[in-house]
């Protein structure tokens, strides 16, 4: 939650808006903002912290754990129709790494300008190649794309 | 972020539409089995929902659909003051 609140300003740049939710009501969110966020992150968490009591949004998204009455860690990346595009979902003791997060939105927002006619392989980085899917390329993508490309 | 009305009631958050959703008493089992497998796949919309949330000093009202047009970045997490 800190450290995407920390790079909240590379993300708007990004035209990405962060919504965060938890079981926890919105007046928990604001005393947790000012207990500790705001001395983790300077000026707090910039983004709304939704409140999903009893976890019935939680639950359509399927992250909802009844057991525990909580919400696991899960992350949806949403395109701007609405569709889902990406979902990552860890248990709570692995927190998620935001590198990751830009890459990812870097490459759904890369293969949608091209209206899907670029592809970006394993390990794509702004910058390296990617690939264009079509007749030509089935079975010819060790020509154009080397496993190390991929680190 | 659309104001909230503060009260002593502890509003959450909900789906969106899913006062309307009629239940018939036959297939209520049925349903409720469905309801609890509900989950979402990449490549389809996105489950509309509004909830209370606080931002910036204030509470308001939060709705997905509102940010159609932007690309939406969602984190669930377990709770607050927990400590990843």
């Amino acid at each position: 939650m800190a450290a995407v609140a920390t790079k909240y300003e590379d993300l708007k740049k990004l035209d990405v808006e962060v919504l965060s939710i938890s079981v926890d009501s919105h007046f928990v969110h604001k005393i947790w903002q000012e207990e500790e966020l705001s001395k983790m992150v300077k000026g707090g968490v910039p983004f709304p912290m939704l409140s999903d009591a009893g976890g019935k949004i939680g639950s359509v998204y399927g992250v909802y754990n009844e057991a525990g009455g909580v919400n696991t860690r899960g992350r949806f990346i949403i395109d701007p129709d609405g569709v889902i595009q990406a979902i990552e979902i860890l248990t709570p003791p692995v927190g998620r790494n935001v590198s990751e997060l830009f890459r990812q939105i870097q490459a759904f927002q890369l293969v949608r300008k091209s209206k899907g006619s670029e592809a970006t392989p394993s390990g794509w980085q702004p910058g390296k190649p990617t690939l264009k899917p079509g007749p030509d390329l089935v079975g010819k993508v060790w020509k154009e794309w080397k496993t190390d490309l991929a680190f | 972020m659309k104001e909230l009305e503060i009260g002593c009631g502890k509003p959450t958050g909900s789906q969106v539409g899913e006062a309307e959703k009629e239940e018939k008493p036959m297939e209520k089992s049925k349903n409720k089995k469905e309801k609890i497998m509900a989950s979402v796949s990449v490549g389809t919309k996105a489950p509309d929902f509004e909830a209370p949330a606080y931002q910036d000093g204030s509470f308001g009202q939060i709705k997905l659909s509102d940010y159609l047009g932007k690309w939406v970045v969602i984190c669930f997490y377990p709770g607050d003051f927990t400590f990843v």
